[in-house]
Protein backbone atom coordinates (compact mmCIF):
# COMPACT_ATOMS: atom_id res chain seq x y z
CA UNK A 1 0.00 0.00 0.00
CA UNK A 2 2.44 2.31 1.59
CA UNK A 3 5.18 1.62 -1.45
CA UNK A 4 2.54 1.83 -4.22
CA UNK A 5 1.36 5.00 -2.96
CA UNK A 6 5.44 6.16 -3.40
CA UNK A 7 5.60 4.61 -7.03
CA UNK A 8 3.28 7.22 -7.59
CA UNK A 9 4.24 10.21 -6.20
CA UNK A 10 7.77 9.81 -7.82
CA UNK A 11 5.86 8.95 -11.18
CA UNK A 12 3.95 12.35 -10.48
CA UNK A 13 7.41 14.06 -9.64
CA UNK A 14 9.06 12.44 -12.49
CA UNK A 15 6.15 13.54 -14.87
CA UNK A 16 6.92 16.57 -13.34
CA UNK A 17 10.88 16.76 -14.02
CA UNK A 18 10.53 15.68 -17.05
CA UNK A 19 8.04 19.04 -18.18
CA UNK A 20 10.01 21.24 -16.32
CA UNK A 21 13.52 20.22 -18.05
CA UNK A 22 11.65 19.97 -21.35
CA UNK A 23 10.27 23.97 -20.23
CA UNK A 24 13.93 25.13 -19.76
CA UNK A 25 15.30 23.52 -23.03
CA UNK A 26 12.82 24.82 -24.81
CA UNK A 27 13.04 28.02 -23.25
CA UNK A 28 16.75 28.02 -23.89
CA UNK A 29 16.31 28.36 -28.01
CA UNK A 30 13.24 30.76 -26.77
CA UNK A 31 15.75 32.79 -24.88
CA UNK A 32 18.85 32.19 -27.21
CA UNK A 33 16.94 33.85 -30.72
CA UNK A 34 14.56 36.77 -28.24
CA UNK A 35 18.29 37.60 -27.33
CA UNK A 36 19.17 38.11 -31.18
CA UNK A 37 15.99 40.43 -31.08
CA UNK A 38 16.76 42.34 -28.68
CA UNK A 39 20.03 43.26 -29.29
CA UNK A 40 18.99 44.58 -32.72
CA UNK A 41 15.94 46.10 -31.34
CA UNK A 42 18.07 47.77 -28.36
CA UNK A 43 20.09 49.64 -31.42
CA UNK A 44 18.35 50.47 -33.79
CA UNK A 45 14.68 50.28 -32.46
CA UNK A 46 13.96 48.22 -35.23
CA UNK A 47 11.83 44.56 -35.11
CA UNK A 48 14.02 42.33 -36.79
CA UNK A 49 11.30 40.12 -38.25
CA UNK A 50 14.38 38.53 -40.41
CA UNK A 51 15.73 36.66 -37.39
CA UNK A 52 13.68 33.34 -38.06
CA UNK A 53 14.97 32.94 -41.56
CA UNK A 54 18.87 34.33 -40.95
CA UNK A 55 18.40 31.80 -37.98
CA UNK A 56 17.91 29.27 -40.27
CA UNK A 57 20.33 30.18 -42.35
CA UNK A 58 22.54 30.07 -39.87
CA UNK A 59 21.78 26.23 -38.90
CA UNK A 60 21.77 25.68 -42.58
CA UNK A 61 25.52 27.12 -42.23
CA UNK A 62 26.26 24.38 -39.32
CA UNK A 63 24.79 21.46 -41.27
CA UNK A 64 27.04 22.25 -44.37
CA UNK A 65 30.14 22.70 -42.38
CA UNK A 66 29.16 19.60 -40.49
CA UNK A 67 27.86 17.29 -42.24
CA UNK A 68 28.37 18.11 -46.42
CA UNK A 69 31.78 18.79 -44.61
CA UNK A 70 31.86 22.32 -46.84
CA UNK A 71 32.02 25.19 -46.12
CA UNK A 72 29.30 28.07 -46.42
CA UNK A 73 28.50 30.19 -49.86
CA UNK A 74 32.31 28.83 -50.90
CA UNK A 75 33.64 26.09 -52.88
CA UNK A 76 35.98 25.03 -50.82
CA UNK A 77 36.49 21.76 -48.12
CA UNK A 78 35.93 22.14 -44.67
CA UNK A 79 39.51 20.58 -43.41
CA UNK A 80 37.95 20.45 -39.80
CA UNK A 81 34.83 18.04 -40.82
CA UNK A 82 34.93 14.86 -39.46
CA UNK A 83 35.38 11.79 -41.76
CA UNK A 84 32.28 10.82 -43.49
CA UNK A 85 29.60 8.59 -41.67
CA UNK A 86 31.75 9.52 -38.21
CA UNK A 87 30.54 11.62 -35.69
CA UNK A 88 32.18 14.45 -34.34
CA UNK A 89 33.94 15.21 -30.84
CA UNK A 90 31.90 16.83 -28.72
CA UNK A 91 34.74 19.84 -28.45
CA UNK A 92 35.29 19.42 -32.54
CA UNK A 93 31.24 20.00 -32.78
CA UNK A 94 31.62 23.17 -30.34
CA UNK A 95 34.21 24.49 -32.72
CA UNK A 96 32.27 24.02 -35.95
CA UNK A 97 29.24 25.48 -34.17
CA UNK A 98 31.76 28.98 -33.76
CA UNK A 99 32.79 28.77 -36.99
CA UNK A 100 28.71 28.51 -38.08
CA UNK A 101 27.71 31.04 -35.60
CA UNK A 102 31.06 33.63 -37.54
CA UNK A 103 29.59 32.69 -40.50
CA UNK A 104 26.04 33.81 -39.50
CA UNK A 105 27.43 36.81 -38.06
CA UNK A 106 29.26 37.74 -41.66
CA UNK A 107 25.33 37.04 -43.28
CA UNK A 108 23.85 39.42 -40.75
CA UNK A 109 26.63 42.31 -41.36
CA UNK A 110 25.80 41.74 -45.34
CA UNK A 111 22.07 41.58 -45.14
CA UNK A 112 22.83 45.12 -42.92
CA UNK A 113 24.85 46.98 -45.40
CA UNK A 114 22.98 46.09 -48.02
CA UNK A 115 19.19 46.27 -46.79
CA UNK A 116 19.64 48.34 -43.53
CA UNK A 117 22.37 50.50 -43.65
CA UNK A 118 20.56 53.00 -46.37
CA UNK A 119 17.39 53.19 -44.15
CA UNK A 120 19.56 54.79 -41.32
CA UNK A 121 17.52 57.83 -40.24
CA UNK A 122 14.37 56.79 -42.49
CA UNK A 123 10.97 55.96 -40.28
CA UNK A 124 11.67 52.96 -38.15
CA UNK A 125 7.65 51.54 -39.55
CA UNK A 126 9.72 51.81 -43.04
CA UNK A 127 13.00 50.11 -41.30
CA UNK A 128 10.72 47.17 -40.12
CA UNK A 129 9.50 46.42 -43.33
CA UNK A 130 12.80 46.37 -44.93
CA UNK A 131 13.48 43.63 -42.88
CA UNK A 132 9.42 41.89 -43.19
CA UNK A 133 11.20 42.06 -47.32
CA UNK A 134 14.76 40.60 -46.00
CA UNK A 135 12.77 37.50 -44.42
CA UNK A 136 10.96 36.91 -47.33
CA UNK A 137 13.85 36.68 -49.51
CA UNK A 138 16.08 34.61 -47.48
CA UNK A 139 12.97 32.21 -46.81
CA UNK A 140 13.09 30.55 -50.11
CA UNK A 141 16.56 29.86 -50.18
CA UNK A 142 16.23 27.68 -46.69
CA UNK A 143 13.46 26.10 -48.04
CA UNK A 144 14.69 25.15 -51.01
CA UNK A 145 17.99 23.80 -49.82
CA UNK A 146 15.91 21.66 -46.78
CA UNK A 147 12.99 20.53 -49.88
CA UNK A 148 13.58 17.38 -50.38
CA UNK A 149 15.24 15.87 -47.44
CA UNK A 150 16.15 17.60 -44.17
CA UNK A 151 19.54 18.48 -43.19
CA UNK A 152 21.69 16.97 -40.12
CA UNK A 153 23.57 18.93 -37.80
CA UNK A 154 25.36 15.96 -36.70
CA UNK A 155 25.25 16.40 -33.04
CA UNK A 156 27.43 14.19 -31.04
CA UNK A 157 25.10 13.28 -28.32
CA UNK A 158 22.52 12.33 -30.90
CA UNK A 159 19.15 11.49 -29.14
CA UNK A 160 20.73 10.05 -25.98
CA UNK A 161 20.01 10.75 -22.54
CA UNK A 162 20.37 10.47 -18.50
CA UNK A 163 17.79 9.46 -16.17
CA UNK A 164 17.35 11.09 -13.32
CA UNK A 165 15.13 9.71 -10.60
CA UNK A 166 12.95 8.63 -12.91
CA UNK A 167 12.56 11.03 -15.49
CA UNK A 168 14.36 10.82 -18.14
CA UNK A 169 16.32 13.91 -19.57
CA UNK A 170 18.03 14.26 -23.44
CA UNK A 171 21.25 15.33 -23.17
CA UNK A 172 20.36 17.83 -25.34
CA UNK A 173 18.05 19.42 -23.16
CA UNK A 174 20.88 20.17 -20.94
CA UNK A 175 23.41 21.54 -23.40
CA UNK A 176 20.44 23.34 -24.61
CA UNK A 177 20.39 25.35 -21.36
CA UNK A 178 24.18 25.58 -21.15
CA UNK A 179 24.27 27.19 -24.71
CA UNK A 180 21.56 29.76 -23.52
CA UNK A 181 23.47 30.20 -20.29
CA UNK A 182 27.09 31.22 -22.15
CA UNK A 183 24.50 33.38 -24.85
CA UNK A 184 22.84 35.13 -21.74
CA UNK A 185 26.10 35.62 -20.28
CA UNK A 186 28.08 36.90 -23.27
CA UNK A 187 25.25 39.53 -24.04
CA UNK A 188 24.85 40.85 -20.39
CA UNK A 189 28.81 41.29 -20.25
CA UNK A 190 28.46 42.81 -23.82
CA UNK A 191 26.12 45.53 -22.91
CA UNK A 192 28.21 46.92 -19.96
CA UNK A 193 31.04 47.09 -22.40
CA UNK A 194 31.47 50.47 -24.29
CA UNK A 195 30.04 49.43 -26.77
CA UNK A 196 27.12 48.09 -25.80
CA UNK A 197 26.28 51.28 -23.55
CA UNK A 198 27.30 53.21 -26.88
CA UNK A 199 24.84 51.02 -28.69
CA UNK A 200 21.81 52.06 -26.04
CA UNK A 201 23.00 55.66 -26.70
CA UNK A 202 22.05 55.48 -30.29
CA UNK A 203 19.23 53.63 -29.78
CA UNK A 204 17.85 56.32 -27.77
CA UNK A 205 19.11 59.06 -29.66
CA UNK A 206 21.07 58.53 -32.69
CA UNK A 207 21.85 62.43 -33.96
CA UNK A 208 23.47 62.97 -29.95
CA UNK A 209 25.38 59.73 -30.52
CA UNK A 210 26.57 60.75 -34.05
CA UNK A 211 27.76 64.06 -31.34
CA UNK A 212 29.25 61.96 -29.44
CA UNK A 213 31.59 60.50 -32.05
CA UNK A 214 29.78 57.37 -31.89
CA UNK A 215 30.15 55.84 -35.52
CA UNK A 216 26.49 54.77 -35.84
CA UNK A 217 26.43 52.72 -38.98
CA UNK A 218 29.61 50.84 -36.94
CA UNK A 219 27.27 49.64 -34.00
CA UNK A 220 24.07 49.24 -36.37
CA UNK A 221 26.35 46.76 -38.11
CA UNK A 222 28.05 45.00 -35.00
CA UNK A 223 23.79 44.52 -33.62
CA UNK A 224 23.13 42.85 -36.83
CA UNK A 225 26.27 40.55 -37.00
CA UNK A 226 25.73 39.90 -33.30
CA UNK A 227 22.07 39.35 -33.60
CA UNK A 228 22.10 36.89 -36.58
CA UNK A 229 24.73 35.01 -34.53
CA UNK A 230 22.43 34.78 -31.48
CA UNK A 231 19.45 33.79 -33.62
CA UNK A 232 21.71 31.32 -35.33
CA UNK A 233 22.40 29.73 -32.14
CA UNK A 234 18.95 29.40 -31.22
CA UNK A 235 18.59 27.62 -34.29
CA UNK A 236 21.07 24.87 -33.83
CA UNK A 237 20.15 24.22 -30.60
CA UNK A 238 16.83 23.56 -31.44
CA UNK A 239 17.99 21.50 -34.41
CA UNK A 240 19.37 18.80 -31.75
CA UNK A 241 17.93 15.54 -31.06
CA UNK A 242 14.60 15.70 -29.09
CA UNK A 243 13.29 18.70 -30.26
CA UNK A 244 10.65 17.90 -32.88
CA UNK A 245 12.66 18.12 -35.77
CA UNK A 246 14.91 15.89 -34.70
CA UNK A 247 18.65 16.25 -35.37
CA UNK A 248 17.42 17.46 -38.45
CA UNK A 249 17.18 21.40 -40.26
CA UNK A 250 14.04 20.41 -41.80
CA UNK A 251 11.18 23.08 -43.62
CA UNK A 252 9.03 22.82 -39.91
CA UNK A 253 11.52 24.69 -38.24
CA UNK A 254 11.52 28.14 -39.97
CA UNK A 255 7.76 28.96 -38.59
CA UNK A 256 8.60 28.02 -35.29
CA UNK A 257 11.86 30.50 -35.08
CA UNK A 258 10.49 33.41 -36.86
CA UNK A 259 6.89 33.48 -34.98
CA UNK A 260 7.02 31.84 -31.80
CA UNK A 261 9.70 34.24 -30.82
CA UNK A 262 7.60 37.04 -30.96
CA UNK A 263 5.22 36.62 -27.61
CA UNK A 264 8.86 35.96 -25.43
CA UNK A 265 10.01 39.17 -26.58
CA UNK A 266 6.84 40.83 -25.93
CA UNK A 267 5.93 39.97 -23.03
CA UNK A 268 9.67 40.25 -21.63
CA UNK A 269 9.93 43.91 -23.24
CA UNK A 270 11.15 44.54 -26.21
CA UNK A 271 14.33 46.17 -24.86
CA UNK A 272 15.46 44.00 -22.07
CA UNK A 273 18.09 41.21 -21.70
CA UNK A 274 16.52 39.88 -18.77
CA UNK A 275 13.10 39.80 -20.05
CA UNK A 276 14.18 38.22 -23.14
CA UNK A 277 15.44 35.51 -20.29
CA UNK A 278 12.31 35.60 -18.00
CA UNK A 279 10.17 35.83 -21.00
CA UNK A 280 11.78 32.86 -23.21
CA UNK A 281 11.58 30.86 -19.75
CA UNK A 282 7.91 31.50 -19.18
CA UNK A 283 6.53 31.10 -22.57
CA UNK A 284 8.11 28.26 -22.95
CA UNK A 285 6.63 26.71 -19.26
CA UNK A 286 3.01 27.89 -20.26
CA UNK A 287 3.57 25.97 -23.63
CA UNK A 288 5.06 22.98 -22.17
CA UNK A 289 3.11 22.17 -19.44
CA UNK A 290 -0.06 23.18 -21.07
CA UNK A 291 0.80 20.43 -23.32
CA UNK A 292 1.77 18.35 -20.74
CA UNK A 293 -0.85 18.52 -17.95
CA UNK A 294 -3.97 19.39 -19.89
CA UNK A 295 -3.69 16.61 -22.39
CA UNK A 296 -6.78 14.84 -21.05
CA UNK A 297 -8.67 17.73 -22.32
CA UNK A 298 -7.10 16.90 -25.92
CA UNK A 299 -10.81 16.20 -27.13
CA UNK A 300 -12.53 19.54 -26.38
CA UNK A 301 -9.38 21.91 -27.07
CA UNK A 302 -7.93 20.28 -29.94
CA UNK A 303 -4.63 19.12 -30.94
CA UNK A 304 -1.56 21.28 -30.87
CA UNK A 305 -3.46 23.86 -28.41
CA UNK A 306 -0.19 23.83 -26.63
CA UNK A 307 1.14 26.23 -29.56
CA UNK A 308 -1.41 28.55 -29.03
CA UNK A 309 -0.84 29.24 -25.52
CA UNK A 310 1.71 31.26 -26.19
CA UNK A 311 -0.07 34.24 -28.42
CA UNK A 312 -2.83 33.62 -25.44
CA UNK A 313 -0.36 35.18 -23.21
CA UNK A 314 1.47 37.27 -25.55
CA UNK A 315 -2.33 39.04 -26.45
CA UNK A 316 -2.90 39.28 -22.16
CA UNK A 317 0.72 41.28 -21.87
CA UNK A 318 -0.41 43.57 -24.44
CA UNK A 319 -3.40 45.08 -23.31
CA UNK A 320 -2.22 44.98 -19.30
CA UNK A 321 1.48 45.84 -19.78
CA UNK A 322 2.60 46.99 -23.17
CA UNK A 323 5.97 47.38 -23.03
CA UNK A 324 6.67 44.18 -21.32
CA UNK A 325 7.36 42.99 -18.18
CA UNK A 326 11.15 44.31 -18.06
CA UNK A 327 10.50 46.69 -21.11
CA UNK A 328 11.59 50.50 -20.68
CA UNK A 329 8.51 52.58 -19.89
CA UNK A 330 9.34 55.90 -21.44
CA UNK A 331 11.51 58.22 -19.30
CA UNK A 332 9.75 61.39 -18.48
CA UNK A 333 10.19 64.06 -15.86
CA UNK A 334 7.17 65.09 -14.69
CA UNK B 1 41.69 77.59 -34.99
CA UNK B 2 38.54 76.55 -36.52
CA UNK B 3 37.85 79.25 -39.93
CA UNK B 4 34.62 79.27 -42.00
CA UNK B 5 34.56 80.85 -45.20
CA UNK B 6 31.66 81.93 -46.94
CA UNK B 7 29.73 78.89 -45.95
CA UNK B 8 26.45 77.81 -47.85
CA UNK B 9 23.74 75.19 -46.48
CA UNK B 10 21.52 73.79 -48.34
CA UNK B 11 18.38 71.35 -46.81
CA UNK B 12 16.28 69.11 -48.72
CA UNK B 13 18.10 70.76 -51.71
CA UNK B 14 16.00 73.69 -51.82
CA UNK B 15 16.19 75.73 -48.71
CA UNK B 16 19.28 78.40 -48.49
CA UNK B 17 20.05 78.24 -44.82
CA UNK B 18 23.41 79.71 -44.72
CA UNK B 19 23.84 82.07 -47.02
CA UNK B 20 28.27 82.85 -47.10
CA UNK B 21 28.61 82.91 -43.63
CA UNK B 22 32.33 83.51 -42.50
CA UNK B 23 33.47 83.56 -39.03
CA UNK B 24 36.29 81.79 -36.98
CA UNK B 25 37.32 80.97 -33.41
CA UNK B 26 40.86 81.75 -32.33
CA UNK B 27 42.56 78.82 -30.34
CA UNK B 28 41.76 79.70 -26.39
CA UNK B 29 39.18 82.51 -27.17
CA UNK B 30 35.52 82.55 -26.25
CA UNK B 31 33.54 83.60 -29.73
CA UNK B 32 30.01 84.30 -28.74
CA UNK B 33 27.42 83.50 -31.77
CA UNK B 34 24.52 85.66 -31.60
CA UNK B 35 21.29 85.64 -33.47
CA UNK B 36 17.24 85.12 -33.27
CA UNK B 37 15.31 82.32 -33.89
CA UNK B 38 16.13 80.79 -37.34
CA UNK B 39 19.17 82.76 -38.32
CA UNK B 40 21.12 80.03 -38.66
CA UNK B 41 22.83 79.89 -35.50
CA UNK B 42 22.20 75.87 -34.99
CA UNK B 43 22.73 75.03 -38.22
CA UNK B 44 26.51 76.44 -38.21
CA UNK B 45 26.85 73.96 -35.64
CA UNK B 46 26.22 71.41 -36.95
CA UNK B 47 28.03 72.48 -40.34
CA UNK B 48 31.25 71.99 -38.56
CA UNK B 49 30.15 69.06 -36.66
CA UNK B 50 29.21 67.19 -39.43
CA UNK B 51 25.57 66.70 -38.50
CA UNK B 52 24.48 68.53 -41.74
CA UNK B 53 23.39 64.40 -43.39
CA UNK B 54 21.18 64.11 -40.45
CA UNK B 55 18.77 66.66 -41.50
CA UNK B 56 19.13 66.21 -45.13
CA UNK B 57 21.51 69.36 -45.14
CA UNK B 58 24.27 70.23 -47.57
CA UNK B 59 27.08 72.14 -47.44
CA UNK B 60 27.08 73.70 -51.07
CA UNK B 61 30.01 75.82 -51.15
CA UNK B 62 32.70 77.71 -49.09
CA UNK B 63 34.87 75.86 -46.41
CA UNK B 64 35.48 74.77 -42.67
CA UNK B 65 38.54 74.58 -41.99
CA UNK B 66 39.73 73.26 -38.68
CA UNK B 67 43.44 73.60 -38.05
CA UNK B 68 44.52 74.26 -41.38
CA UNK B 69 42.49 70.75 -42.36
CA UNK B 70 39.00 70.85 -44.64
CA UNK B 71 36.28 69.03 -42.15
CA UNK B 72 33.25 69.96 -44.28
CA UNK B 73 32.93 66.40 -45.49
CA UNK B 74 33.98 63.89 -42.92
CA UNK B 75 31.85 61.77 -40.54
CA UNK B 76 30.73 63.12 -37.28
CA UNK B 77 33.30 60.38 -35.53
CA UNK B 78 36.45 61.95 -37.27
CA UNK B 79 35.37 65.53 -36.39
CA UNK B 80 35.25 64.55 -32.81
CA UNK B 81 38.46 62.75 -33.11
CA UNK B 82 39.87 65.85 -34.64
CA UNK B 83 39.08 67.62 -31.34
CA UNK B 84 35.57 69.59 -32.01
CA UNK B 85 33.35 68.52 -29.56
CA UNK B 86 29.26 70.15 -29.26
CA UNK B 87 26.69 70.44 -26.75
CA UNK B 88 23.88 70.50 -28.67
CA UNK B 89 20.52 72.51 -28.58
CA UNK B 90 18.13 71.01 -26.01
CA UNK B 91 20.52 68.96 -23.74
CA UNK B 92 19.63 65.77 -25.85
CA UNK B 93 21.49 63.71 -22.92
CA UNK B 94 21.07 59.75 -22.89
CA UNK B 95 17.67 59.64 -20.93
CA UNK B 96 17.64 55.68 -20.56
CA UNK B 97 21.37 55.33 -19.19
CA UNK B 98 22.67 56.45 -16.20
CA UNK B 99 25.41 59.89 -15.36
CA UNK B 100 28.36 57.29 -15.19
CA UNK B 101 26.91 55.84 -19.09
CA UNK B 102 26.69 59.33 -20.84
CA UNK B 103 29.95 60.30 -19.47
CA UNK B 104 31.29 57.14 -20.99
CA UNK B 105 30.02 57.68 -24.57
CA UNK B 106 31.04 61.19 -24.45
CA UNK B 107 34.41 59.19 -23.83
CA UNK B 108 33.60 57.00 -26.85
CA UNK B 109 36.34 58.36 -29.16
CA UNK B 110 39.05 59.21 -26.35
CA UNK B 111 39.38 55.96 -23.90
CA UNK B 112 43.38 56.43 -23.36
CA UNK B 113 42.78 59.37 -21.22
CA UNK B 114 38.69 58.18 -19.48
CA UNK B 115 39.94 58.41 -16.03
CA UNK B 116 41.05 61.63 -15.72
CA UNK B 117 38.77 63.30 -17.90
CA UNK B 118 36.00 62.07 -16.00
CA UNK B 119 37.98 63.35 -12.93
CA UNK B 120 38.10 66.98 -14.27
CA UNK B 121 34.83 66.40 -15.24
CA UNK B 122 33.66 65.51 -11.61
CA UNK B 123 35.19 68.61 -10.09
CA UNK B 124 33.64 71.06 -12.69
CA UNK B 125 30.23 69.03 -11.50
CA UNK B 126 30.25 68.08 -8.19
CA UNK B 127 26.30 67.84 -8.62
CA UNK B 128 26.59 65.06 -10.75
CA UNK B 129 29.51 63.24 -9.03
CA UNK B 130 26.34 63.04 -6.38
CA UNK B 131 24.10 61.53 -8.71
CA UNK B 132 26.45 59.28 -10.87
CA UNK B 133 24.77 56.08 -10.71
CA UNK B 134 21.16 57.74 -11.58
CA UNK B 135 19.36 57.97 -14.55
CA UNK B 136 19.79 60.56 -16.29
CA UNK B 137 16.36 61.63 -17.59
CA UNK B 138 15.78 62.10 -13.61
CA UNK B 139 18.12 65.09 -13.33
CA UNK B 140 16.69 68.69 -12.66
CA UNK B 141 17.33 70.92 -16.16
CA UNK B 142 20.75 72.75 -14.85
CA UNK B 143 21.43 69.27 -14.06
CA UNK B 144 21.11 67.72 -17.14
CA UNK B 145 22.70 70.98 -18.74
CA UNK B 146 25.72 69.83 -16.78
CA UNK B 147 25.89 66.43 -17.60
CA UNK B 148 25.46 67.15 -21.36
CA UNK B 149 28.30 69.81 -21.19
CA UNK B 150 30.63 66.95 -18.96
CA UNK B 151 29.58 64.78 -21.37
CA UNK B 152 31.07 66.79 -24.32
CA UNK B 153 33.99 67.44 -22.19
CA UNK B 154 34.95 63.55 -21.81
CA UNK B 155 36.38 64.01 -25.62
CA UNK B 156 38.70 66.38 -24.15
CA UNK B 157 38.03 68.62 -27.24
CA UNK B 158 40.20 71.71 -28.49
CA UNK B 159 37.42 73.35 -29.52
CA UNK B 160 34.18 73.60 -27.99
CA UNK B 161 31.10 74.28 -29.17
CA UNK B 162 27.62 75.27 -27.07
CA UNK B 163 24.35 75.69 -28.54
CA UNK B 164 22.21 77.87 -26.30
CA UNK B 165 23.40 76.63 -23.10
CA UNK B 166 20.89 78.81 -21.15
CA UNK B 167 17.72 77.70 -23.02
CA UNK B 168 14.69 76.72 -20.37
CA UNK B 169 17.31 77.74 -17.08
CA UNK B 170 16.95 79.85 -14.17
CA UNK B 171 18.85 83.11 -14.35
CA UNK B 172 20.84 81.89 -11.10
CA UNK B 173 21.28 78.71 -13.19
CA UNK B 174 22.52 80.63 -16.25
CA UNK B 175 25.32 81.92 -13.88
CA UNK B 176 26.49 79.01 -13.10
CA UNK B 177 26.87 77.97 -16.58
CA UNK B 178 28.62 80.90 -17.19
CA UNK B 179 30.77 80.75 -14.69
CA UNK B 180 31.73 76.77 -15.94
CA UNK B 181 32.19 77.93 -19.45
CA UNK B 182 35.02 80.48 -18.07
CA UNK B 183 36.34 77.70 -16.18
CA UNK B 184 36.83 75.49 -19.36
CA UNK B 185 38.08 78.50 -21.25
CA UNK B 186 40.90 78.97 -18.71
CA UNK B 187 42.05 75.48 -19.29
CA UNK B 188 42.91 75.82 -22.80
CA UNK B 189 39.63 75.32 -24.70
CA UNK B 190 38.43 77.50 -27.13
CA UNK B 191 34.62 77.70 -27.23
CA UNK B 192 32.30 78.92 -29.99
CA UNK B 193 28.84 79.84 -27.48
CA UNK B 194 25.79 79.79 -29.32
CA UNK B 195 23.03 82.08 -28.11
CA UNK B 196 20.28 84.40 -27.74
CA UNK B 197 21.20 85.43 -24.51
CA UNK B 198 23.29 87.62 -25.65
CA UNK B 199 24.25 89.66 -22.49
CA UNK B 200 25.48 86.46 -20.78
CA UNK B 201 27.24 85.56 -23.90
CA UNK B 202 29.08 88.66 -24.55
CA UNK B 203 30.04 89.27 -20.81
CA UNK B 204 32.09 86.43 -20.98
CA UNK B 205 33.21 86.03 -24.71
CA UNK B 206 36.32 87.65 -26.55
CA UNK B 207 34.80 88.29 -29.48
CA UNK B 208 31.28 88.55 -31.33
CA UNK B 209 29.17 87.81 -34.31
CA UNK B 210 25.64 88.67 -35.18
CA UNK B 211 23.92 86.65 -37.18
CA UNK B 212 20.76 87.42 -39.51
CA UNK B 213 18.89 85.26 -41.70
CA UNK B 214 22.26 83.06 -42.37
CA UNK B 215 24.48 85.66 -42.55
CA UNK B 216 26.90 87.40 -40.24
CA UNK B 217 25.76 90.95 -40.05
CA UNK B 218 27.81 92.47 -37.31
CA UNK B 219 31.17 91.45 -35.99
CA UNK B 220 33.27 92.62 -32.89
CA UNK B 221 35.39 92.58 -30.04
CA UNK B 222 32.55 91.26 -27.12
CA UNK B 223 32.85 94.93 -25.48
CA UNK B 224 32.24 97.25 -28.73
CA UNK B 225 29.02 94.90 -29.35
CA UNK B 226 27.78 95.40 -25.77
CA UNK B 227 28.08 98.64 -26.38
CA UNK B 228 26.61 98.94 -29.40
CA UNK B 229 22.96 100.97 -29.65
CA UNK B 230 21.59 98.27 -32.37
CA UNK B 231 22.62 95.16 -30.40
CA UNK B 232 21.27 96.91 -27.35
CA UNK B 233 18.17 97.64 -28.98
CA UNK B 234 17.62 93.82 -30.25
CA UNK B 235 18.93 91.46 -28.01
CA UNK B 236 19.54 93.26 -24.65
CA UNK B 237 15.93 96.08 -25.09
CA UNK B 238 17.28 98.54 -23.67
CA UNK B 239 16.36 101.78 -25.02
CA UNK B 240 15.19 105.69 -23.38
CA UNK B 241 13.29 105.28 -20.81
CA UNK B 242 9.67 106.17 -21.77
CA UNK B 243 10.32 106.21 -25.69
CA UNK B 244 8.45 104.06 -27.42
CA UNK B 245 9.90 102.11 -30.43
CA UNK B 246 8.80 100.77 -33.64
CA UNK B 247 9.73 98.10 -35.76
CA UNK B 248 9.47 100.56 -38.59
CA UNK B 249 12.73 102.95 -36.74
CA UNK B 250 14.81 100.15 -36.53
CA UNK B 251 17.48 100.18 -38.96
CA UNK B 252 18.15 96.90 -41.23
CA UNK B 253 21.82 95.80 -40.75
CA UNK B 254 23.75 96.04 -43.98
CA UNK B 255 27.18 94.15 -44.18
CA UNK B 256 29.28 96.05 -45.69
CA UNK B 257 32.27 93.92 -45.82
CA UNK B 258 32.40 91.42 -48.67
CA UNK B 259 34.54 89.00 -49.26
CA UNK B 260 36.59 87.48 -52.28
CA UNK B 261 36.25 90.97 -53.66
Amino acid sequence: MMTALQLAQTGAGATFLQTLVKALALGSVYVLIALGFVIVFKATQVLNFAAGAIAMAGAMFMSILISDGGIPLLPFDNPLAPAEGEAASIPMWGVHVLIALVFAALFGLVLERVAIRPMVGQPLFAMAVVTLGIEVAVRPFNLDATALESRNLGVPWKAETWELAGAIVPKSYVAAVVLAAIGSTAVLLFFRSRLGVAMRAVAFDQEAAMAQGINVGRVFAIAWGLGAALAALGAITYGMAPFPPGGNVSQEIHPILAFRVLPVIVLGGLDSIAGAIVGGVMIASAEIFAGQYLSQYNDTLGSGYSTIVPYLVMLVVLVVRPFGIFGTPEIRRV
Amino acid sequence: MLEIANLEVVYNEVILVLRGLSLEVPDGKIVALLGSNGAGKTTTARAITGLLDVHEGKATKGSVTWKGEEISERIPAHIVQAGIAQVMEGRRIFAELTVDENLSCGAFTNRSNMSANYDRVMELFPRLKERNKQVAGYLSGGEQQMLAIGRALMAEPELLILDEPSLGLAPMLIEQIRNIIVDINKQGVSVLLIEQNAMMALSIADFGYVMESGKVVMDGPAQKLLNDEDVQEFYLGLHAEGERKSFRDVKHYKRRKRWLS
